[in-house]
C-alpha cells in the first residue's frame, strides 16, 4: 500500500488551496467504525484538517473519554490520505470543546434513521435529573416512526448509543445517546 | 490496558504489519509481547499523538505541578482502580443488559483514568503505564471506597449511585480548573458521570421500593460500604498551593447528600447510621493507606505488565 501511494504522490504543482481542499475531502468521508453509516464530518468529531508542506495534519476529538475506536478511525485516516496521495499524515486528538451529540450533522441524523438507529435528541444541559434516560421525552422509533417506544437498555453495543424498542412494531433499536 | 490489549494482539494475529516487521514473532512464543515495535506499544503510540499536545499545558502561575501531578493522581486512581472493580463483574451479572451497562461505565471511568494519569504524566515525567502499572500499593491514592469487591448486585450500584454523584460534583467544578488539562477531561467526563448516576439511581429505586427482599438487600449493600463515605468529603490541606485548580471535596457534601437523600427517600431506603472507618493515624486513601483489598486487585490488574516490564504490543 505504501509503495501504492508513493507513485501517485501529490504532484507539487497543485495549489496549495486545492491540496487542501482534497485532504479535507478525503478525511471528512472516512466512516466510523462503529456508526459505519456516518462520516466522521457527520459525527462531528473531524475538527480541522490543515496541510504544511504537503504533510496533512488532522484533527479529531473522542465521543467519549474512553472510546476505544479511536485508533482504528487514526489508520482508517492515515490509509485513506495515503492512498489519495499524501505522503505525510499526522492525527492529532484534541479534547476542547468537548463532543457532545448536539454535534451530529443534520445529514448525520438523516443517515442515522435510515440505517435504523435513532438519532439523538437535543443533549439536556444544566442539572440532569435523575431517572431513566427515556423520561426526556419519547424516541421515535426509526422503522415505524411510531413514539411508542421504551428503553431496552441505558447502555448498548457501543459507548455511544443505548438499546430502545418499539411497541408499535416490535422491532428493538439502537438510539445514539443524547449527551 | 484491556481493551487495547486485545485489540493489538487481533490486528497482530490478523498479520499485516507485526508480521512484516520482525520474525522474532514466530520464534518465540512471547514475541507478541516483545516484538519491538515501541510505536504500537502503548495506546497513544498507534497512529495519533497525545491528546494533550493541542492543548496549553503550562502549569497556572504559583502552582506547584507536583502538587498538581498528586491531584490528577487522586481522581485518576479512583476511577482506575474502581473501573477494575466493576471489570471484575463482567460475565457475572445477572442480565445481559446489566454487563452492558457496567462495561460501559468501566470503560468511560478507564477514559478518564487514562487522560488523567497521562496529564499526572506530564508533570512528574512519566507517562500513564508508569503509573498504572508500576505504581506500589501505598503510592496509590484512591479513596478506599473503591478497594472494596461488592458482595452482590445491589452493593454495586449502591456504591456507584455514591461514586458517581460524588465525582460528578468534583468534575463540575474542575470544568472551571485553572489546569487546562483538567478542566478539558471535567468537562466530557462530567457528562458521562451524569448518565451513571441515572443507571444507579434507577437501579437503587427498583431495589429498595421493590419486593421486600430487595428492599432489604439494598439497604444491606448500603450499609456495608457506607463507612467509607465519610472520607470522600475530607478537606484536602495544600488546596491552598493550587489555586483554582482543583475543587475541595468539603465543598461538595451539601450537593451530593441532596442528591443521595433524594434517591433514598424515593427508594424508601435509609441512609446507613455506620461509624466512618478509621485510618492510620488519621491516615486514609489520599495518603496512601489502603484496605487490604487493594493489594489484591493491583496483583491482578499489575501481573502482566510487570511479568514483561518492556513488553510491546
Amino acid at each position: 500500500m505504501a509503495a501504492e501511494s508513493a507513485s501517485t504522490v501529490v504532484a507539487g504543482a497543485d495549489e496549495p488551496e486545492a491540496l487542501l481542499g482534497r485532504a479535507r475531502q478525503v478525511a471528512a468521508s472516512v466512516t466510523d467504525p462503529e456508526l459505519p453509516a456516518l462520516t466522521l464530518a457527520e459525527l462531528g468529531i473531524l475538527r480541522d484538517v490543515t496541510v504544511q508542506d504537503g504533510h496533512v495534519h488532522v484533527t479529531i476529538t473522542p465521543t467519549y473519554l474512553g472510546c476505544p475506536a479511536l485508533p482504528e478511525i487514526s489508520q482508517d485516516l492515515h490509509r485513506r490520505l495515503r492512498e489519495a496521495g499524501f505522503g505525510a499524515v499526522t492525527v492529532h486528538v484534541a479534547l476542547t470543546p468537548p463532543w457532545t451529540s448536539d454535534a451530529i450533522t443534520a445529514e448525520g441524523r438523516r443517515k442515522l434513521a435510515a440505517a435504523g438507529i435513532a438519532p439523538p435528541r437535543p443533549a439536556v444541559r444544566g442539572p440532569v435529573s435523575l431517572g431513566m434516560p427515556g423520561r426526556r421525552g419519547p424516541v421515535a422509533c426509526p422503522r415505524c416512526g411510531s413514539a411508542d417506544t421504551a428503553v431496552l437498555a441505558a447502555f448498548g453495543a457501543t459507548l455511544c448509543t443505548a438499546l430502545h424498542r418499539c411497541r408499535a412494531c416490535g422491532e428493538p433499536f439502537e438510539y445514539v445517546k443524547d449527551n | 490496558m484491556t481493551d487495547e490489549w486485545a485489540t493489538e494482539n487481533e490486528r497482530a494475529t490478523a498479520g499485516e504489519a507485526s508480521m512484516a516487521e520482525g520474525d522474532a514473532w514466530a520464534a518465540d512464543g512471547d514475541a507478541w509481547l516483545t516484538d519491538g515495535a515501541a510505536s504500537a506499544r502503548w495506546a497513544y503510540g498507534t497512529g495519533f499523538r497525545d491528546p494533550f499536545v493541542d492543548i496549553n499545558l503550562a502549569v497556572a502561575p504559583a502552582t506547584d505541578p507536583e502538587q498538581l501531578a498528586a491531584r490528577c493522581l487522586m481522581l485518576g486512581d479512583d476511577a482506575l482502580v474502581y473501573s477494575h472493580r466493576l471489570q471484575q463483574w463482567i460475565t457475572r451479572l445477572p442480565e445481559l443488559e446489566e454487563e452492558m451497562a457496567v462495561a460501559n461505565i468501566a470503560l468511560d471511568l478507564l477514559g478518564q483514568a487514562r487522560l488523567l494519569l497521562t496529564r499526572a504524566g506530564h508533570l512528574l515525567g512519566t507517562d500513564e503505564d508508569r503509573l498504572a502499572f508500576f505504581r506500589s500499593e501505598h503510592e496509590f491514592r484512591n479513596v478506599r471506597l473503591v478497594e472494596r469487591a461488592d458482595a452482590d448486585f445491589a452493593e454495586l450500584v449502591g456504591r456507584l449511585l455514591v461514586f458517581s454523584t460524588w465525582r460528578l460534583e468534583l468534575l463540575r467544578r474542575l470544568r472551571e480548573s485553572s489546569d487546562p488539562g483538567l478542566a478539558a477531561i471535567a468537562e466530557r467526563g462530567a457528562t458521562e458521570l451524569a448518565y451513571h448516576r441515572e443507571y444507579a439511581a434507577d437501579w437503587v429505586v427498583r431495589l429498595g421500593d421493590g419486593t421486600e427482599l430487595s428492599h432489604q438487600r439494598m439497604q444491606a449493600g448500603l450499609t456495608a460500604f457506607w463507612p467509607y463515605v465519610d472520607e470522600l468529603f475530607q478537606p484536602d490541606p495544600v488546596l491552598a498551593d493550587l489555586p483554582g485548580a482543583l475543587a475541595d471535596p468539603a465543598g461538595v457534601r451539601a450537593e451530593v447528600d441532596a442528591v443521595l437523600d433524594s434517591v433514598l427517600a424515593t427508594a424508601t431506603l435509609q441512609r446507613p447510621d455506620v461509624t466512618p472507618a478509621a485510618g492510620v493515624g488519621g491516615r486514609t486513601g489520599r495518603d496512601g493507606v489502603h484496605t487490604e483489598d487493594l493489594g489484591y486487585l493491583l496483583a491482578e490488574m499489575q501481573s502482566v505488565a510487570r511479568a514483561h516490564p518492556e513488553g510491546v504490543w
